[in-house]
């Protein structure tokens, strides 16, 4: 099928960052103008819940329904905070916007930032992102020049402040709890939910957190209406379309666009991605981002999108795919995957704390060939025993892994463990 | 006490205390701008940080430790930071390191005697699609060989400071 994309024909053009670009090709403020001059906050709201726009940044939830969860009385300030840490392993699709569609989600700040009451939107950007902040902030004094932020935007008497914040290298500051407490200047540690941030987030004050695509896809919903989103995608409760970052072993990877549900995993792998490299045989796909549990090479005949994914078993998570071909060392890379996530850990809870130590010391043992046969089970236990029993999802990130890769592919383990090489 | 920060720095942090409702916000953004003026934060400019937020030394220095970005020790004129994550190992990353180490002549996490370079293991940088992916100080190098690695390791042995 032919697929109606609404970022990547302005990908990968330097020129394409412009305020001019944006407002001569890509009708750009439109959709913010019309939403501050003839809309009401509820209505806005209202449309981005039928666009079925579902969170781009790996939860997967409804984005109109959260913002909905936002109490229309406060005394207190509320804050929209852009999720802009792109740290779940395989994912940089965030990156493309910022880099040559930053407009669009400067815009989407100001429809959200009035849809939900926000008078000041801090985006926090992952530290290593030097150069996409810079760029951002430009894109912004852009915006503070024309008049489409600050006071009395498109004399609407609707003002907002949008304030970059840039993180400083850990992978737990995307959780979105974790992210808020490192926006107050403290350690990026998750907090005990509830209160859950749209009673009580940023500085205390009632917040939404939104991933960037997730953004940057509100003028569009708005431009279009929110019927007309949901229609682009090809699943139920899944409007518009995904941004998909394909890498591994694929012949041509990249960050590729496609309405919602309407590739198989193979078909994106083999049709977008160009194949496997060098012909090799497909051995396994990690289909969202290194928490996401592993397919083996036959279970991807799948709808891509959030609910097919889930019903086998993995998930869809920020749609970062990473391809794998036969002559990898499944043992090594779930190790590799385990010392991430060990690394990772905040250390507030002791399943997850424990655990991964425990996993990365088990696999570390099976790889130099000094575990029992009942370490396999062992390790499978101990990941057993972390989901669900953690203060955020980083616990069951860690756990999928490691009981799908065992689950899976049981004797390249087992092998390792009988002092057997498969692998040079 | 001694200043040891910039009025550039004093400038920069006014400039953005009106954008945060508490002046604890501002930590994550004085490490930074602190650590782009020194290379590293030294004991004292922690505790100028400190002082300038109003909290005691040793609270910056434990919200600075939850971050690998920011250097509690000396750190090379330039730091390379090669991933070694998922999608960079798939294609190749584990031999580029081992590269760097030879080229070097130091471990990963050390840094040259010369005081030149740092060699570090990073976790995914966001640059999964042009893996393998390093950071040469504030800038990526994607789509990484061993051609480029050793081009930019000898372009900077020559840049005198
Ligand atoms: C360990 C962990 C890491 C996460 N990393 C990110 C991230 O880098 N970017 C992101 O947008 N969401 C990330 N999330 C999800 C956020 O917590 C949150 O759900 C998301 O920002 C909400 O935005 P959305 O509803 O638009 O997807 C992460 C979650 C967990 C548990
Ligand atoms: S699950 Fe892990 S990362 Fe999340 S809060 Fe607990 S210890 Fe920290
Ligand atoms: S895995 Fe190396 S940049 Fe993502």
């Amino acid at each position: 099928m032919s697929q109606t994309t609404l970022f990547e024909q302005h990908f990968w053009k330097e020129s394409n960052r412009t305020l001019e670009y944006y407002l001569q090709s890509m009708n750009g403020y439109q959709a913010a103008q019309k939403v501050l001059k003839e809309m009401s906050p509820d209505q806005v709201i209202d449309e981005v819940k039928k666009g079925n726009i579902r969170g781009r940044g790996g939860a997967g939830f409804p984005m109109g329904m959260k913002w909905s969860f936002i109490p229309k009385a406060s005394e207190k300030p509320k804050y929209l905070v852009c999720n802009a840490d792109e740290s779940e392993p395989g994912t940089c699709k965030d990156r493309q916007i910022i880099r040559y569609t930053p407009h669009l989600l400067i815009e989407g700040l100001i429809i959200g930032s009035f849809a939900i009451g926000c008078k000041h939107a801090y985006v926090y950007i992952r530290g290593e992102y030097v150069r996409e902040a810079k760029l951002l902030n430009a894109a912004i004094d852009e915006a503070y020049a024309k008049g489409y932020l600050g006071k009395n935007i498109f004399g609407s008497g609707f003002d907002l402040e949008i304030t970059v914040h840039r993180g400083a290298g850990a992978y737990i500051c995307g959780e979105e709890t974790g992210l808020l407490n490192s926006l107050e200047g403290k350690r990026g540690e998750p907090r005990v939910k509830p209160p859950f941030p749209a009673v009580s987030g940023a500085f205390g004050c009632p917040t939404a957190v939104n991933n960037v695509e997730s953004i940057a896809n509100v003028p569009h919903l708005i431009r279009m209406g929110g019927d007309a989103f949901a229609q682009l995608g090809k699943v139920d409760k899944s409007g518009g379309t995904r941004l998909i970052s394909l890498s591994g072993h694929v012949k041509k990877p990249g960050v590729y666009e496609i309405q919602a549900g309407s590739m198989t995993l193979r078909q994106i792998i083999d049709h977008l991605g160009g194949g496997v490299i060098n012909d090799k045989k497909l051995k396994a796909v990690i289909p969202g981002g290194s928490s996401s549990p592993i397919l083996s090479a036959d279970e991807i005949d799948v709808v891509y999108d959030v609910e097919p994914l889930m019903k086998v078993g993995t998930m869809m998570g920020s749609a970062a795919i990473m391809v794998i071909h036969e002559d990898t060392d499944l043992v090594k890379l779930l190790m590799r995957i385990t010392k991430f996530y060990e690394h990772e850990s905040c250390g507030q809870c002791t399943p997850c704390r424990e655990g991964c130590h425990w996993m990365e010391s088990i696999l570390h043992k099976i790889i130099h060939h000094e575990a029992k046969p009942s370490d396999l089970d062992l390790l499978v236990d101990v990941a057993q025993n972390i989901g669900g029993k953690t203060l955020c999802a980083l616990g069951d990130a860690a756990a999928g892994p490691v009981i799908s890769f065992v689950k899976k592919f049981r004797p390249e383990f087992e092998a390792y463990i009988k002092g057997q090489k498969i692998y040079a | 006490m001694e200043k040891h920060l910039s009025d550039k720095f004093y400038t920069a942090m006014k400039k953005l205390e009106p954008r945060y409702p508490t002046k604890k916000a501002l930590i994550l953004p004085a490490l930074h701008q602190a650590q782009e003026e020194y290379g590293w934060l030294p004991k004292e400019v922690l505790a100028e940080i400190a002082e300038y937020i109003g909290v005691h030394a040793a609270q910056i220095r434990e919200v600075a430790s939850f971050y690998t970005m920011y250097n509690l020790k000396p750190v090379g004129k330039n730091h390379i930071k090669i991933c070694t994550n998922v999608a960079c190992c798939l294609r190749g990353a584990d031999e580029l390191m081992s590269f760097a180490e030879k080229k070097l002549g130091i471990k990963c996490g050390e840094t040259t005697p010369d005081g030149l370079f740092s060699l570090s293991e990073e976790e995914c940088l966001g640059a999964c699609t042009t893996a393998p992916a390093m950071m040469a100080n504030d800038d990526y190098i994607e789509e990484l060989d061993v051609n480029k690695l050793n081009d930019f390791i000898e372009k900077m042995k020559v840049v005198k400071s």
